[in-house]
């Protein structure tokens, strides 16, 4: 990427610094944007591969390939992997390489908070992964971490706990960052209601962020003390309550699941209108939905437990909130629609990815609207119906929303096209096997798998072979991806400043690839 | 801190100052950050420049740090604000405490009026103890009060503190289920093979909702820990 032009410099903080202490210094959004964005496509094939080592063992009914321990220490690895490490950084990424640039601001507001946010988290998952290699054995009582069971882990549970409080400040720095960059650095003329979508998603992720990941670490932590210094904030021996944590972790899970997915309707909204040739439809609805969804991500937290007993009132409660929400995203997927309505649409690689995450992800939001049913969802609580509906949302739809910005924007990190027909055929390959992968699920969950579970009765023998099959072949085809990223990294045919002929915004107003430094004087917006 | 126009007046300020505007600018943003004061020398402008982003951003941050500080202070708040709404409300079958006089001389608004009450005694997981009711079921009249007891002995040959917890289902009936004294509200201690029963004393509140005629009373034994 753009190194050479680092001008003039009178001091040593711009520009980039030879070798690895470039990586290991650097203060500059652009590098630290591609770092995360790096960091997050090397974990995802980390937790694609356990993805992988439990789908192998899903493979046909009976234990043959790895004992049960380790089987559930992947189920739980894979989670806090993709999540923490993959699906968050990938969007802190984005947001570090896009919104200075889509503000039109020189950089991000503390550079120097930005360099620490991400430099802690590969030390963080150094410590995570090291438990696998524990006589004990990793985490294994699933990413939730429910006491009581995982007070009975082995001594890599205080390793976990330290990771996380390293990760929720490393989250917490980020967003902290983003918020001041948008309140403080936008040009002059941008106004709020002028920013792009991803921005406004950005902001109040930023805000759930800081004001969820807190919640997580303090929830943790009680778990930590009741473990190794003799509280009983959740052991009934001592007076407390199991159930307690429950409450105290979907406080923050909640509004968590709306952090992986809002920054992605941001990118959505982004992509959609430069492919289809059109404003964006409902601009001032889509900033009123974003922040509607995020204050009912607070109070839809029980919705998860409601298997652990709740009076009829509060069932009644949690199950019509969390219906309320389909409303505002309701609101969101119209936009979408509406924006491709009569638009001169063309179907390059981001927008077939884009168009994807629409059609998947709102199958995932219908499954979701099922589950919100209190009766029923005491069927379906903890079966695959559940991981299936969840894997729609975060898969076709957060991941996917992060390939459709990657090939999006990558012109404009590289100032390469990329190879479009690869594209494409990474697109085509990867949405046949994602559906073939967790559709299936469906069907095995209503039926009455359970999750979390390394064996399962023959009656679920074929769906199971199918989504395994299913698995592989989604996971090979992200070496696709690699590909093309690596592709279009080493040369291509070069991309105009543009890049796309429908694309608007400030970032496709500098040259491709972006110079080391943007925005160094402030752009004039009307 | 919303106001746009305020946010770059700064950078232009610099580009008419200095030969290098793009440095100006961005090391206010860069400097922001709290490093190196003293390097911006070479352009005269950006010492105000850089010190009122440098507030800006400070505050921002500032402000939403101590936000992120006060939800740590509230995941720990949610702990004593579960135990109310579970004393209020008598959601997940905690039971009432009274004093001994409170139901005397109660008029009942149906003499006749009897509730069954059943007594189950378990053992949490691990813990080598023997513990079950006196009796398994009882009929009581509400207003009335009543005694029984558990009977619990430790089964291994080391000394060891036990502590019972009480749960009452139908949750709906747990508020109405009152103990003047019982074994529950304190920990146990026992010899090594060791036994002994011990007393309940409890009284169902007369306005126990009239479709509740089945009362189960449930403790789980637990092996205490250790006091922090």
């Amino acid at each position: 990427m753009s190194t050479a032009e680092a001008h003039h410099d009178d001091h040593d903080h711009h520009g980039p610094a030879p070798g690895f202490k470039r990586w290991l210094y650097t203060t500059n959004h652009k590098d630290i944007g591609t770092m995360y964005l790096l960091f997050s496509l090397i974990m995802f094939f980390v937790g694609g591969a356990m993805a992988l080592v439990i789908r192998a063992e899903l493979w046909t009914p009976g234990l043959q390939i790895v004992d049960p321990m380790f089987f559930n220490s992947m189920t739980t690895m894979h989670a806090i992997v993709m999540i923490f490490g993959v699906v968050m950084p990938a969007f802190v990424g984005l947001a570090n390489w896009m919104i200075p640039m889509m503000l039109g601001a020189p950089d991000m507001a503390l550079p120097r908070l930005n360099n620490w946010s991400f430099w802690i988290m590969p030390f963080a998952f150094t410590v995570m992964l090291s438990t696998l290699f524990m006589d004990s054995g990793g985490p294994a009582g699933g990413w939730t971490m429910y006491p009581p069971l995982t007070l009975q882990m082995g001594d890599s549970f205080a390793f976990v706990v330290f990771a996380i409080h390293f990760l929720g400040i490393s989250s917490v720095m980020g967003s902290i960052n983003i918020v001041a960059t948008i309140f403080n650095m936008r040009a002059p003329g941008m106004t709020m209601m002028k920013m792009p979508l991803f921005v406004w998603t950005w902001l109040i992720t930023a805000y759930l962020l800081i004001a969820t990941i807190p919640v997580f670490a303090g929830a943790v932590t009680m778990l930590l003390t009741d473990r190794y210094f003799g509280t009983s904030f959740f052991s009934a021996a001592g007076g407390g309550d199991p159930v307690m944590y429950q409450h105290i972790f979907w406080f923050f899970g909640h509004p968590e699941v709306y952090i992986l997915i809002l920054p992605a309707f941001g990118i959505i909204s982004s992509i959609i209108p430069t492919f289809a040739r059109k404003p964006l439809f409902g601009y001032d609805s889509m900033v009123y939905a974003t922040a509607s969804i995020a204050f009912l991500s607070f109070i839809v937290w029980a919705h998860h437990m409601f298997t652990t007993g709740m009076p009829l009132a509060a069932e009644l409660f949690f199950m019509f909130s969390t219906m309320m929400i389909s409303v505002p995203t309701g609101v969101k997927v119209f936009n979408w629609v509406a924006t491709m309505w009569r638009g001169s649409m063309t179907f390059e690689t981001p927008m077939l990815f884009a168009v994807g995450f629409v059609v998947m992800f709102t199958i995932g939001g219908l499954s979701g609207l099922m589950l919100a049913i209190t009766p029923a969802d005491i069927q379906y609580h903890d079966t695959y119906f559940v991981v299936a509906h969840f894997h729609y949302v975060l898969v076709p739809g957060a991941i996917f929303s992060l390939m459709a910005a990657t090939y999006y924007w990558m012109p404009k990190w590289t100032g390469n096209m990329y190879d479009e027909k690869l594209g494409k055929i990474h697109f085509w390959v990867s949405t046949i096997f994602v559906n073939l992968l967790f559709f299936p699920m469906h069907f095995v969950g209503l039926a009455g798998m359970p999750r979390r579970i390394p064996d399962y009765s023959l009656q679920f023998a074929d769906w199971n072979a199918i989504a395994s099959i299913g698995a592989f072949g989604f996971g090979f085809a992200q070496l696709i991806f690699v590909w093309v990223i690596i592709k279009c990294y080493r040369g291509g045919e070069k991309a105009t400043d543009q890049v796309w002929e429908g694309a608007d915004g400030l970032e496709w107003t500098v040259a491709s690839p972006a110079p080391y430094h943007t925005f160094e004087t402030a752009p004039e917006i009307k | 801190m919303n106001d746009p126009n305020n946010t770059n007046a700064n950078t232009t300020g610099n580009t008419n100052a200095t030969g290098t505007p793009a440095d100006a600018a961005v090391s206010a943003g860069a400097d922001a950050a709290g490093q190196s004061f003293g390097h911006n020398s070479s352009s005269a402008a950006a010492g105000p420049a850089k010190e009122s982003a440098m507030r800006k951003h400070g505050l921002v941050s500032a402000k939403l740090l101590a936000i992120a500080i006060g939800m740590f202070g509230f995941g720990y708040l949610m702990v004593p604000i579960y135990d109310i709404i579970c004393e209020v409300t008598g959601l997940n079958g905690k039971t009432g405490r009274v004093a001994a006089s409170e139901y005397e001389n109660v008029a009942l608004a149906d003499p006749d009026r009897m509730i069954t009450v059943e007594f189950v005694g378990i053992v949490n997981a691990g813990g080598s103890w023997e513990f079950k009711p006196e009796v398994s079921r009882m009929q009581v009249k509400p207003g009335v009060t009543y005694n029984t007891s558990f009977f619990a002995k430790n089964l291994s040959s080391q000394p060891v503190v036990g502590q019972a917890s009480p749960s009452v289902s139908p949750a709906t009936a747990a508020k109405y289920f009152n103990k003047t004294e019982c074994f529950c509200f304190t920990r146990q201690e026992f010899d090594a093979n060791s036994g002994r029963d011990m007393g309940i004393v409890f009284v169902i509140d007369p306005e126990l909702p009239a479709n509740v005629d089945l009362v189960t009373l449930s403790y789980t034994f637990f092996r205490s820990q250790p006091p922090a």
